[in-house]
């Protein structure tokens, strides 16, 4: 406390403690516990989703082993002669979540350029929350969509099964596009206006300075929406369950029906299977493969935007 | 030298630089237009898929009855009456549980909680939860109400595990109004010699209200057309009885996947008025929730 500047007051120790512990009787106390435990909702629904999933695959996993999970490429559990590998189910999310980000991430990335670079700031004002009810509407009704608008409509043009990879990606890109776009608008927004006006002093186009200044900076950002938006393609259920089909294959072909792991769980859930089963307990076994699959890309988006955020003053 | 190079070639590149300009201008113009199809194709299927919905369910949607009758055997006969009421009370039991315990956690993290590990964990925790698939929560679900708390596959399960798939959003939105409300209130507040929670609640609860209302209603209406975990813990394709608390139930969004999924050709129908009726209750609560933002925020 060498130089008294009114900064340094407010920041003592003394005030402080102050804002910290404004005067609490026992009833604030209790009150401040009350809100703890609301908190700890959260913490044990995390602890109550692993225990659960986990308890039930290992259980799984005393009856069918490592190797018929991880190396067989059959995945029959409702048939006589029973297979029980992953793959095809895996393969099913891989192709419906790759033609899902086909569409959502340059309809995303478009709809927030043109949003933040172009749109007047009324019109943005207007468009954003136009584009995010994509996001609002229940996922059921895009596979209704996916399988009697989409796919006879399809059908014209190229050879598709009834039920098809296609479609129902087609559906699930448009769905996830407000997730990729809305993060996208935030992370290209906090590109100050200063890069841009540099970029512009040098004699660059604004196209240019999109592509080399803009998105560049807005890297991190436009990333961790891609990979959020993977996450959400990975775990939707009903547009793949009505529009994709029920048939575990492993194919690249999306014209054919595949199933995803999503999708097994909701067809395996419907039959009532009564707990200690084995097919109650595939159902948390794919589970528990969907879950980590979903954890590991939230993880990986929260550390590229943290890891790589840039900071501006 | 070098420098004497450069300054020669300067106004040669100067002249291939303006020469270009023109072109480089016309090609930011192509790539507006594309950006702008880009957000409309998006907007265009929405239109698309409305327009769609309309024209196959509007007449089942009008027949006399569709909302106040049980379901029946035939495409063309009953209504949707039992999911209806399942989905309000789904809706109800939702915000009964989250805005509580979702407040109650947002003013935690944001007004007592301090800088610490565990406090750090709670929130990196909370926006996991918010990235858990749906269809996850319905294990959780299934695991905990129908077995270890023995209620089965009833309303309240569905409703309790809907109310877990919903708590993060909420908590998120709650926090960014109660991170909104100004310190200065605060400081005056306490300045005046007030506790801590008289001063939340009289200042701090009431200036976060819109925002914290706009989250709930969101979040709300994910839950309303959340099918996938209901699945997962049991909710039936057809039920001919209102749904009470400890009964079987259904909701909106199965009644449609239980339609679809019948190959006679009338239930495509009943699907799309089934559709409509959700999508007006969607529409409804995501326009209160733009009414609400904008209405106290701009």
């Amino acid at each position: 406390m060498t130089n008294i500047n009114p900064e340094n007051i407010f920041l003592s120790n003394s005030i402080t403690s102050l804002e910290k512990h404004p005067s609490e009787d026992l009833p604030d106390t209790i009150v401040r516990i009350i809100l703890f435990a609301c908190a700890l909702v959260s913490v044990l629904t995390t602890f109550g989703i692993v225990l659960i999933i986990f308890q039930v695959t290992f259980e799984f996993f005393q009856k069918i082993s490592l190797a018929q999970f991880f190396l067989d490429t059959k995945w029959t559990p409702l048939f006589a002669e029973q297979h029980f590998g992953i793959w095809p189910l895996i393969n099913g999310t891989f192709l419906t979540t790759t033609i899902a980000m086909m569409v959502a991430i340059p309809l995303g990335l478009s709809s927030a350029i043109y949003l933040s670079e172009y749109a007047p700031p009324q019109l943005a004002a207007t468009l954003r929350p136009a584009v995010e009810l994509l996001a609002g509407i229940p996922t059921v009704v895009y596979g209704y969509f996916a399988l009697l608008f989409v796919t006879p409509l399809l059908r014209n043009i190229i050879p598709l099964e009834i039920f098809n990879a296609l479609s129902a990606g087609l559906m699930m890109g448009v769905m996830i596009t407000p997730t990729v776009g809305s993060i996208s608008l935030d992370a290209i927004r906090s590109v100050p206006p200063s890069l841009r006006e540099g970029a512009y002093a040098l004699g660059i186009t604004k196209l240019e300075a999109i592509f080399k200044v803009v998105l560049p900076a807005a890297l991190s950002g436009i990333t961790a929406a891609i990979v959020l938006g993977i996450s959400r393609a990975v775990g939707e259920t009903m547009t793949v369950l009505i529009a994709a089909g029920q048939q575990p294959k492993l194919t690249v072909n999306f014209a054919e029906s595949v199933e995803t792991m999503t999708a097994y769980m909701a067809q395996i859930s419907g039959g009532d299977s009564p707990r200690g089963s084995l097919n109650f307990q595939t159902l948390y076994a794919v589970g528990a493969v969907l879950f980590l699959i979903t954890l590991g890309l939230n993880i990986i988006s929260h550390w590229v935007s943290n890891r790589f955020k840039e900071k501006y003053e | 030298m070098t420098t004497i190079e450069q300054r020669d070639n300067y106004p040669k590149s100067a002249a291939e630089f303006t020469e270009n300009v023109e072109k480089r201008e016309k090609i930011g113009k192509v790539f507006e237009i594309l950006f702008l199809l880009g957000l409309l194709l998006g907007l265009f299927v929405l239109a698309l898929l409305l327009f769609d919905v309309l024209r196959d369910g509007l007449g089942r949607f009008l027949m006399p009855g569709f909302l106040t009758e049980t379901p029946s055997r035939f495409p063309d006969r009953g209504g949707i009456r039992p999911a209806i009421v399942s989905s309000i009370l789904l809706g109800i039991i939702v915000i009964l549980t989250t805005v509580p315990i979702g407040v109650g956690a947002a003013l935690y993290l944001e007004e007592y909680a301090p800088k610490t590990w565990w406090t750090a964990i709670i929130e990196i925790n909370i926006s996991n939860l918010a990235g858990v698939p749906s269809i996850v929560y319905g294990l959780l679900g299934l695991g905990v109400f129908n077995y270890l708390l023995g209620f089965g596959p009833t309303l309240i399960s569905g409703a309790l595990t809907l109310s877990l798939l919903s708590l993060p959003v909420i908590i998120v939105t709650a926090r960014e109004a109660i991170r909104a409300v100004p310190d200065s209130l605060r400081y005056a507040s306490y300045g005046l010699g007030v506790t801590k929670w008289q001063t939340i609640s009289h200042h701090v609860i009431p200036y976060a209200v819109p925002g914290i209302l706009t989250g709930v209603i969101i979040s709300v209406s994910r839950a309303i057309g959340d099918a996938a975990s209901l699945i997962v813990v049991g909710a039936v394709a057809f039920l001919t009885f209102n749904p009470g608390l400890f009964n079987r139930f259904m909701a909106l969004p199965i009644q449609i996947y239980s339609y679809i999924t019948r190959p006679e050709p009338g239930f495509a129908n009943a699907a799309a008025a089934t559709i409509i009726v959700l999508i007006i209750l969607v529409l409804a609560l995501n326009g209160m929730a733009i009414y609400i933002r904008q209405r106290f925020y701009y």
